[in-house]
This record gives structure tokens, C-alpha cells and sequence, in this order.
């Protein structure tokens, strides 16, 4: 298909989808009214098991099995990014030379910025439950924290201080301790991922029953997932060479 | 202004849209299809939305109560995100792939590689 036979096709596709939509969007209650049907079952729900964030509720006790999925597409597109990235036969791995050109303040920022990060993701993680954040925002955190390594403009460096085996453990952990916590939901309650746990009283960190044990695996796998995504793109573009560049 | 935000949405749906068959490059077709992804996250977001209303986190500060904006398409927007920074990471590696293999990333050239 033609460039020009393309961009007419999206034009009639579009141009029908774009109608469709203005007419379906002018049937739908307006923007910021008070009408929301969702949240007012959801709102309640998630105080009744004394979990001080609604959104976390809803993401690791109302739909908990909607999150088990996601967590799942999770690890699928990170293995197979992985597989995708490994060194092919005609390729070897070498180590990088360490250029390290860096201005003094942005290693300086760096060092200073990488613990607090690690605290900062750390703490998001921990209180998923009762403040804004959660196992995948922290998870994100973390595995930035521990990048800001690579910003200073020390690829060996974060080599050494990330060895892989540990992250692609911590991921495949983290992904199977969601099935394993559902599944002791479901001997304990009846309920595959049903809050099994006793609650507490509303905003303690323990008070939210599995919504904070789940946070915290889902911390855990993101944590893992990004490393070793992001280690495969390194690699990929700083350790691997083809043979005959290498010959060179 | 009742429906701005969602013709917003709408907008960037199909502007990322055509922007990957415009696309010359694998890269910006996935830099696009990230943009028609924000589409749906700006539909979500505003679909919940309330004037005046507050986060639905509470605690000592704001005892539980019901003038919150609507934290289940909030959960959806979060599991959206988490699933589209997945698969551009897929999509990219893809291209990284490709590219070593056809030396092309354009994708006419491809389309002309294969017949």
C-alpha cells in the first residue's frame, strides 16, 4: 500500500471514528459532575476493609484478579524484551571501557540524590496502603534510584553494584508470591485474592488486610522487571558488539 | 466547556494514530503509539472527575467520605500505564531487533524486504 492509499484510508477511518466519538461523547453525563456510580460503591468498600487509599483498594482487593493479570502481562512483555535483547551467535559481549566524563556536580548530584530515591521508593512501596503510591509506582522509584549509577556516568559501576541473578529472582518471586498469597486467600476465605488478613484501624499501615502484603510483592517484582529490562538495553547497546566490528 | 477534556482524549487517540501510519521510522511509531495510549488515560482520568471533589485517599486529616473523585478509573489508569510502559519496552526491543537484522527501521523498506 502507497503512502498516499495509507493516509487516505486513515483519513475515512478516522474521520468515522472521530464522528462517532463527539456523538457518543455528548451523550455521556458532563465533565466534573457529581454523578459517579462506580465510586460510590467503591468508596465505601474500601473503608469497610480499612484501607485509608481507595485506589490501592481497588487495585489490590476489589480487583485484585484484574491486577494478577496485569502483573502477569508484566513479566510476559519482560521476558520477552529479554529474549528479544540477548546477544545473538554472531555477537560477543565485552566489557565496556569505562568512560567516565562526567562534570563533578552531576556525580556529586548523583551519589547524594541515589540513597534518597532508594528511601523515597522504598517508603512509597511500604505505605501503598494509606497514602498515594503503591508496589508499582515504588517499584519505578526504586529501579530509578538505583539508575541515577548509570546518569554519573558510571556504566561499570552500576554493573557491579547490580548483579542480575538477584533482580531476576526478586521478579519471579515477586510474580509467583501474588498467585501464592491468592491462592492462601482462597483456602483462608473462599475467595482466590479475597482479604484474608484482620484489619486494623483506618491510616495504620497494617490495617488494610493482603492490600499491603500484595503492595509489597508487586514492589518487589517491578523493582526486579525494570532492572533487568533496562539491563538488557545496556547491554545490548554498550557491552555487545558483532564479531567482525570486534575484529576491527 | 462540558466535553472538552474528552474531545482532548479523543484528539490524542487519533493523533497518535496518525502519527504510526505517517511513521517513518519503528521508533516514532512506538513514540505514537504511546501518545494514542495518553488518549485513554485523559478519557479515564476525566470520566472520574469532580469539581472541588478531593483525592480518594483519606486519613486523620479527611475523615472517609464521598465527594471524591472516582478512584476506580484511577486503578484503571494505574494498570494502564504499567501496561504501556511494558509493551513499548517490547516494541522497542523489537525495533532493536529489526534493525540488526534488516538494517532498516523505516517501515516501507520493510514492507519491501518481505516482497
Amino acid at each position: 500500500m502507497s503512502r498516499r492509499t495509507r493516509l487516505l484510508v486513515f483519513l475515512v477511518g478516522g474521520g468515522v471514528l472521530a464522528a462517532a466519538f463527539v456523538v457518543g461523547v455528548l451523550g455521556i453525563p458532563g465533565f466534573g459532575g457529581s454523578e459517579h456510580r462506580y465510586r460510590d460503591l467503591a468508596v465505601p468498600a474500601a473503608v469497610a476493609h480499612r484501607t485509608a487509599n481507595a485506589v490501592a483498594a481497588v487495585n489490590f482487593d476489589q480487583r485484585a484478579i484484574d491486577t494478577f493479570g496485569e502483573e502477569t502481562i508484566l513479566i510476559a512483555s519482560t521476558l520477552g524484551a529479554v529474549a528479544l535483547l540477548r546477544p545473538s551467535r554472531e555477537e560477543t559481549v565485552r566489557r565496556p571501557p569505562d568512560l567516565g566524563h562526567t562534570l563533578e556536580s552531576t556525580r556529586l548530584i548523583g551519589y547524594v540524590l541515589m540513597p534518597l530515591t532508594l528511601v523515597l521508593g522504598t517508603d512509597v512501596v511500604a505505605h501503598g496502603g494509606i497514602t498515594p503510591g503503591g508496589g508499582f509506582q515504588g517499584g519505578v522509584v526504586l529501579a530509578t534510584g538505583l539508575h541515577l549509577l548509570y546518569v554519573t556516568g558510571s556504566y561499570p559501576a552500576l554493573d557491579r553494584l547490580r548483579p542480575l541473578l538477584p533482580f531476576r529472582t526478586a521478579e519471579a518471586l515477586g510474580a509467583a508470591a501474588f498467585g501464592v498469597v491468592g491462592a492462601l486467600a482462597l483456602i483462608g476465605t473462599g475467595t482466590f485474592l479475597g482479604n484474608a488478613l484482620p484489619y486494623g484501624s483506618l491510616g495504620q499501615i497494617f490495617s488494610t488486610g493482603t492490600v499491603q502484603v500484595l503492595n509489597l510483592v508487586v514492589g518487589i517484582e517491578v523493582f526486579g522487571s525494570m532492572v533487568v529490562l533496562l539491563a538488557a538495553f545496556f547491554e545490548q547497546e554498550i557491552s555487545v558488539r558483532k564479531q567482525d566490528e570486534e575484529a576491527r | 466547556m462540558n466535553v472538552l477534556a474528552y474531545l482532548i482524549a479523543g484528539y490524542l487517540v487519533l493523533l497518535g494514530a496518525y502519527g504510526i501510519v505517517r511513521s517513518q521510522h519503528l521508533v516514532h511509531a512506538v513514540v505514537c503509539l504511546s501518545i494514542t495510549q495518553s488518549g485513554t488515560y485523559v478519557l479515564l482520568l476525566a470520566v472520574g472527575y469532580q469539581r472541588s471533589a478531593s483525592a480518594p485517599v483519606f486519613g486523620s486529616t479527611t475523615k472517609p467520605n464521598l465527594h471524591v473523585v472516582d478512584p476506580v478509573v484511577q486503578a484503571m489508569t494505574l494498570t494502564d500505564i504499567v501496561v504501556s510502559a511494558t509493551v513499548t519496552a517490547l516494541l522497542l526491543a523489537l525495533s532493536v531487533q529489526i534493525n540488526k537484522r534488516h538494517g532498516t527501521v523505516d517501515p516501507d523498506e520493510l514492507i519491501a524486504l518481505r516482497g
